[in-house]
């Protein structure tokens, strides 16, 4: 077991801006990074799926994902964060110092002990949840465009969703499949104005409206996918080889049920800034954020989780208790 | 990746994995898969640690299509593990050390 003043949970964009600024206020943060996973729950976020990142502000030309989350880590580093590539399997808040669990969560002695904790956890990639699903995974269906796309070279596929995740891996597929279908279950996109230009302007993107996948179709792989228009109740079978799953996020707060306040969707309900309803417990980026999510947010989340976690500590280190 | 895996192509895989006198891991990958890279060094652990027991290759899909399309593989990393020339296990997707050697170790 280590002793800590501060654990930050998680290392997309607000995990390792809260690392940054909290090593460069010396107080030597330990970052649980995750485990690595192909579902977008995985050390440095979900960018780590992405290609090109073109609204980070202050790169003229974009960046890669990875690399851009290659360079917030080594710049945390550089000023004395250190990281562990484990999940958390069991929290304890409501106590000083909070107790962290990272091995078999039943163990008497949890792993790790900290003044204040910082909750990054980030959102993960929805499935859909059909029949078919699970069996062909990585067999013509996937979660990861960038990982997965070069295996379809030449065949038709689907993208499943609507906003701009699922635009951008549309777009980035049709460079390597013959035909890429989008389908949506509205009638309109929830993409931003200049993702739908390019989709729209595409030739090889079309799309199916008012449309839900039923089931995926195929044995030893994918073959097909029924799908429901929700408007007339028709029921039809698209050939394709391959089938790939945007359709949104869900925050990754299993860990904190019925230890910390959540909201109807489960996202962790700050207030005053980045505090939560536990004692030294602070939130930041896509878990407590479903309106924005985005990079640049999520960064800008964990600044201010570091910034009131120092306030936090200070406060501690005067006998005070620091009110929410 | 490291030391501990050796690169093996559509020429070679026969006589490295075909022929092995002993079980062999092969990882499908590629420079552009952001989860193979995560994996990467896990593997390296394996390999040492497992030293006699296992062996660990690694195979460019980019490069080496022909053995890709021949596994099916569609989705990287794909690890396959193989003895006496066929395939034992498939793990489709990165995951942490221990749950890639709760998959393995019952084969070796």
């Amino acid at each position: 077991m280590s002793d800590h003043d501060v654990i930050i949970l998680g290392s997309g964009p607000a995990g390792l801006t809260a690392a940054i600024y909290t090593a460069r206020a010396d107080l030597a943060p330990l970052v649980l990074e995750g485990e690595p996973s192909s579902t977008s729950d995985q050390p440095g976020g979900q960018l780590m799926l992405t290609t090109e990142v073109e609204n980070f502000p202050g790169f003229v030309e974009g960046v890669m994902g990875p690399e851009l989350m290659a360079n917030f880590r080594a710049q945390a580093a550089r000023f004395g964060a250190e990281y562990v590539t484990v999940k958390a399997t069991r929290v304890e808040l409501g106590r000083s110092p909070i107790e962290i669990w990272t091995g078999d969560p039943d163990a008497a002695e949890p792993d790790y002990r900290t003044k204040a904790l910082i909750v990054a956890t980030g959102a993960r990639s929805l499935m859909l949840g059909v029949p078919g699903e699970d069996r062909l995974l990585g067999h013509g269906v996937s979660t990861c465009a960038t990982c997965d796309g070069f295996f379809f070279r030449g065949q038709p596929i689907a993208v499943v969703g609507g906003g701009d995740s699922a635009l951008e891996e549309a777009i980035f597929l049709s460079k390597f499949a013959s035909s890429v279908l989008i389908v949506h279950r509205r009638k309109e996109l929830r993409a931003s104005k200049i993702m739908q230009d390019r989709a729209l302007a595409n030739p090889k993107i079309s799309f199916l409206w008012n449309s839900v996948v039923e089931e995926l179709l195929g044995e030893e792989r994918l073959r097909a996918m029924r799908v429901r228009d929700v408007v007339t109740g028709a029921v039809s079978d698209v050939p394709l080889d391959g089938c790939f799953v945007a359709i949104g996020h869900a925050p990754n707060t299993a860990l904190f049920n019925g230890k910390l306040d959540l909201d109807d969707a489960g996202y962790i309900v700050t207030h005053a800034g980045t505090r939560t309803s536990a004692d030294g417990v602070f939130a930041c980026g896509d878990v407590q954020d479903h309106d924005y999510r985005q990079a640049i947010t999520a960064a800008g989340s964990g600044c201010m989780a570091a910034l009131d976690v120092e306030h936090y500590l200070e406060a501690a280190r005067h006998g005070g208790h620091v009110p929410a | 990746m490291g030391e501990h895996s050796t690169n093996v192509s559509d020429a070679t895989f026969d006589e490295q994995v075909g022929l092995a006198d002993r079980p062999v891991l092969v990882d499908f990958w590629a420079e552009w898969c952001g989860p193979c890279k995560m994996v990467a060094p896990i593997l390296d652990e394996i390999a040492a640690e497992k030293g006699e027991a296992l062996r660990v290759v690694k195979l460019n899909v980019d490069d080496n299509v022909k053995t890709a399309q021949r596994y099916e593989v569609m989705s990287i990393p794909t690890l396959i593990l193989f003895k006496d020339g066929q395939p034992q296990a498939r793990l489709v997707g990165a995951r942490s050390k221990s749950a890639l050697l709760a998959e393995i170790e019952p084969h070796l």
